[in-house]
């Protein structure tokens, strides 16, 4: 057998452990190794390149990959669990933007060449690039609105989308330039290559601006399945298999994950992309302010409520993640166990700014995972409880999802209403992402806990252990 | 075009396998989901490798050591942070 049969065996090796290490994920119990197993796939997949290639200058490629593992590995020790959505959000930035580069590097090699090349390797180049940049550029908009570095309201303006439609056709008029003055090995297809990139980076931007905060899952899973398009499609320009296959998987994964987070808002995906849903702005509907009073209550009072019940449900939101109150709740919990009270954590799949962000910020502090449940398993359990426990969350207890002419309409949502009575946690009565009033605030049987979420939660160890 | 139909072939099947393994995955790992699923996206780095190992000097060389860099970052760090989040998922 020679190198290169070994080579390409090794790449259909490393496929398949990406399948199998994926696969593994669908327990908790041994997605641990499935990631590691995958880890190898992507290390036997390296190691194979680097045997097989005539590498003609090792100090470039040494250097960078010892400058990528350094970064990659602070990133990756340093971040906090509350900050995963920026992390995976700036990673997808880089893994498209790598895909791009791999298309521009060959494109610039085959010019320097002067060689003409089939519509096949210019297609796939113009792709990889324009897939790669607009993941880049939208990942880094995604970025700087999860930091609170750009607005993170919708940003709108006059003829935005008149705007794209224009970019976007000129983006296909570049892109098949590109393509026919490559074909005669024309060296002006790199002028008309790099007006196309600052097109694409153009477009990532214009095409994130507008989505709103909360979209954020929808949006941080979306460019997961782009960046994983952009892989493919680098696949495509330097003919490797195990390139097209990754990226295959990513790309999939990433589009049910969009699927299934539109689904938990019961929107459509172009209504998430291009409906500049919601804002603080958006108020002013807010029917008869009659009769509308919150009970506040104190940690004390909520600490008596929850001590002496025999079932509560927690349900945590995106402001437990600000609060980076995860450790202080599970005090709480602890204690509301010792004292015999049954706990379980009720989990919507949009809560947070990312799929599974509540999951891992309690897995976090030690929550264990059987006691975390999904919308359909517990939203029969609230008529049935004592106390729920909300934490930072509004729009995904909003009772008004109930009603039909709300903004909202529709949308699955936790009936925490239906338990004999709510503690909410909360900053202020101020409206969700969604711009509405939540009646849920005003119930008979809701009481209001204000302050910030770890403050509260270190009152309420307290009082519940004096309790 | 016989290459890039091979290309689609494989393509389409691996989507499809991906999304058999994938919809089976609980919604409590899809944040280590997505962030494994990121450094496998980093696969590009053999992309990187191959480009670079056929350039000596000049701009292709400066990106493709860009390349390499930036898909290193996204393999070392989605599967350590990966790691380090499914270490914490202990069961009751």
């Amino acid at each position: 057998m020679n190198l290169s049969m070994a080579v390409e065996l090794s790449y259909l090796l490393s496929s398949v452990l990406f399948v199998i290490g994926l696969k593994r994920l669908q327990s908790p119990a041994t997605a641990r190794g499935g990631n590691q197993l995958a880890a190898l796939a992507m290390l036997i997949a390296i190691v194979a390149t680097l045997l097989d290639n005539q590498i003609a200058d090792w100090t470039t490629i040494i250097v960078a990959m010892t400058v990528g593992t350094i970064i990659g590995g602070f990133a990756a020790r340093m971040v906090q669990m509350t900050e995963m959505p920026e992390l995976v959000g700036i990673f997808n930035g880089f893994g498209g933007a790598a895909s791009a580069l791999v298309a521009a590097a060959e494109l610039i090699r085959l010019q320097s060449l002067g060689a003409s090349s089939p519509v096949g390797e210019g297609l796939s180049i113009v792709l990889s690039c324009l897939i790669g940049t607009v993941t880049f550029s939208g990942s880094f908009i995604a970025f700087g609105k999860l930091k609170g570095l750009v607005s993170g309201n919708p940003i709108t303006f006059p003829l935005q989308k008149t705007l794209n439609a224009v970019l976007f056709l000129g983006i296909l008029v570049f892109g098949g330039a590109i393509m026919g003055l490559f074909q005669i090995g024309n060296l002006t297809a790199l002028n008309t290559f790099y007006i196309f990139t600052a097109a694409a980076i153009a477009l990532g931007i214009l095409l994130v601006i507008p989505i709103g905060g909360a979209d954020m899952p929808v949006v941080i899973s979306l460019l997961n399945s782009y960046s994983g398009l952009a892989a493919s499609a680098a696949g495509f320009v330097i003919g490797s298999n195990v390139l097209i296959i990754s990226g295959a998987l990513v790309g999939a994964s990433g589009l049910i994950l969009t699927l299934i987070m539109c689904k938990a808002m019961n929107r459509s995906l172009g209504n998430v992309a291009f409906g500049a849903f919601g804002g603080e702005s958006t108020g002013g509907v807010q029917g008869d302010d009659s009769e509308k009073i919150a009970r506040s209550v104190d940690p004390e009072g909520a600490a008596m409520i929850l001590a002496y019940a025999q079932s509560v449900i927690v349900v945590p939101g995106y402001g437990l993640a600000v609060a980076q109150a995860q450790h202080e709740l599970r005090k709480v919990i602890d204690n509301l166990e010792e004292r015999g009270v049954d706990v379980k954590y009720a989990i919507h799949p949009v809560a947070g700014r990312m799929p599974g962000h509540m999951n891992v910020l309690l897995a976090e502090a030690d929550v264990p995972y059987d006691k975390l449940f999904d919308l359909d398993e517990i939203n029969d359990d609230f008529d049935r409880t004592d106390v729920v426990l909300v934490v930072g969350a509004n729009d995904v207890v909003n009772p008004e999802a109930h009603n039909p002419q709300s903004v909202i309409a529709g949308m699955p949502i936790l009936d925490v209403d239906k338990a004999k009575s709510v503690i909410v946690m909360k900053r202020s009565l101020s409206t969700g992402f969604a711009g509405i009033d939540n009646p849920l605030f005003y119930m008979a049987h809701t009481s209001m806990l204000f302050g910030d979420a770890k403050e509260s939660m270190n009152d309420l160890v307290r009082e519940v252990r004096d309790a | 075009m016989g290459e890039m139909l091979v290309g689609i072939y494989v393509f389409v099947l691996a989507t499809l396998a991906g999304r058999e393994v994938i919809t089976k995955v609980p919604p409590t790992l899809h944040t280590p989901l997505m962030s494994g699923a990121n450094a496998i996206s980093g696969i590009s780095i053999v992309g990187a490798l191959v480009v670079s190992s056929q350039v000596d000097s000049g701009l292709a060389q400066w990106l493709g050591g860009f390349a390499i860099a930036l898909a290193m970052v996204n393999v070392v760090g989605g599967f350590m942070v990966t790691d380090r989040m499914l270490e914490m998922f202990k069961k009751g």
